[in-house]
């Protein structure tokens, strides 16, 4: 976890009215600290391998499978680091891989010579409660409201809040996913660059903070810690929404080589 | 906040007598398991089979931990989404499971079969699962250790914290939490 999300627990505690609330927001932060010391993992949900290449243009891989060599990374890093194995092989069969691989692995081709990876282990108690839909046009930025506020209200306690909330407005169906989830990979509460985004943000960001979830659901008003909106082109027809919660356990790393 | 202490197994009568809101903290023995498990405890029941635990008064916590470390009991353990486990949560209650612990809303099935067979829902804080182990002082996997980390376990626990979310009068504490803090 990011030191952002340390001190947005700070903040949220000063701002929380709840007793209960801030009770949990202290647990939260004394967690991270014990995860930090003992080196332990601060959720037990160590979850899905979710890794995001930026590829240099210029830059050569040799010696072998490049998505395998990811997959190796992540099956040591998950056995030697003691972290939980949360992957079925196949979804309805569900026998567990017992090294948490295969990773989902998003590559970007990037002008340059350098490789980018993030990884951002994803938490399934979060993933479940996110979705999508594709609205009218006609149904505009209060839609986009409506969806993305019914979608935290539906969630209620289950996706661990305080949570940060990823929008993709945009793009298609798959397309919207994506953005959704690339926006949790931002600092948080880092603004979209557009201001009428960053506005967005911000509205919404205050009508699900009155929601009254609160902290685990239990009541107050940290619901969320932030909530980030991505954008890209959309068709005449479309206009897709997708919401990707994520836990305060809102983990990512990189590596730039 | 003042705490109610509680050890295992739990009679009927204890659990009767705790209400949404309170704190309660944990001793004893108390059971994991989570989907897979429960999908092969519930087929035991409707087969007339002996489960590999007594259900009777205990408490089964839905979890899935990381491995130990080497000198520790257990990894990281925080409590699971537990709406994943009401298909089968009613079939336990009914042959004398008292609680279960986990994070987030139960279906109104199981909420009616709490208050049928004198049963609660416990929470502990999602997420914090370095914090919530130190309360948890043995562990031992004793059935399906081929499932990995949704094996069955047996912990001793030892001040264990939780809330009551659901009652045997039917109360649910999400609800009132939103009523209290929902901007009006
Ligand atoms: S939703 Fe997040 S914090 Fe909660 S159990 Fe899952 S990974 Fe952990």
């Amino acid at each position: 976890m990011g030191n952002d999300v340390l001190e947005s627990f700070k903040g949220a505690y000063e701002a929380e009215v709840s007793l209960t609330g801030k009770e949990i927001l202290q647990q939260l932060v004394k967690n991270a600290e014990i995860a930090c010391e003992e080196k332990v993992p601060m959720c037990q949900d160590t979850g899905y391998a979710v890794i995001f290449v930026e590829l240099g243009q210029d830059v050569r891989i040799e010696g072998g499978d490049f998505y395998e060599a990811i997959n190796e990374g992540v099956r040591k890093g998950y056995t030697e680091g003691y972290l939980r194995k949360s992957i079925v092989s196949h979804p309805l069969e569900r026998k567990n891989t017992g090294d948490n691989t295969p990773a989902v692995i998003h590559t970007k081709i990037v002008p340059g010579d350098s490789l980018r990876i993030i990884i951002a282990p994803k938490g399934g108690g979060s993933e479940n409660m996110s979705a999508i839909k594709m609205l009218r046009p006609a149904d505009g930025i209060e839609g986009v409201k409506n969806f993305v506020i019914d979608t935290v209200k539906k969630a209620g306690p289950n996706p661990c809040p305080p949570i940060v909330v990823g929008v993709g407005i945009g793009g298609t169906f798959e397309k919207a996913a994506q953005l959704a989830k690339e926006s949790l990979l931002r600092e948080l509460g880092e603004k979209s660059k557009y201001p009428d985004i960053a506005k967005l943000e911000e509205d919404l960001f205050e009508e699900i903070n009155k929601l009254g979830i609160g902290p685990q659901g239990l009541g107050g008003r940290t619901t969320a810690l932030a909530v980030h909106v991505e954008i890209y082109a959309a068709h005449i027809a479309s206009l897709p929404v997708a919401v990707n919660l994520n836990c305060h356990a809102a983990r990512h790393k990189e590596v730039i080589f | 906040m003042t705490q109610i202490k509680l050890t295992t197994p739990l009679s009927d009568d204890v659990v009767e007598k705790l209400r949404i809101g309170q704190r309660v903290s944990i001793s004893g023995t108390i059971y994991t398991g989570r989907d897979a498990a429960h999908k092969r405890l519930v087929e035991l029941i409707e087969q007339g089979k002996e489960l590999p635990f007594d259900p009777k008064g205990q408490i089964i916590y839905y979890v899935g931990p990381t491995p130990a470390k080497p000198g520790k009991v257990i990894g990281s353990a925080g409590p699971t989404t537990s709406y994943r486990m009401d298909p089968y949560a009613p079939k336990l209650y009914e042959v004398g499971l008292k609680a279960t612990i986990g994070k987030g809303r139960r279906s109104s099935e199981v909420i009616n079969t709490m208050k049928e067979y004198k049963g609660v829902y416990l929470t502990a804080v999602g997420g914090a699962a370095a914090l919530i182990a130190r309360s948890i002082k043995e562990a031992k996997v004793i059935a399906y250790p081929d499932l990995g980390p949704e094996a069955v376990h047996e912990l001793v626990v030892e001040d264990f914290p939780v809330i009551v979310v659901n009652d045997t009068l039917g109360g649910d504490l999400y609800d009132e939490g939103i009523k209290i803090y929902a901007a009006k």
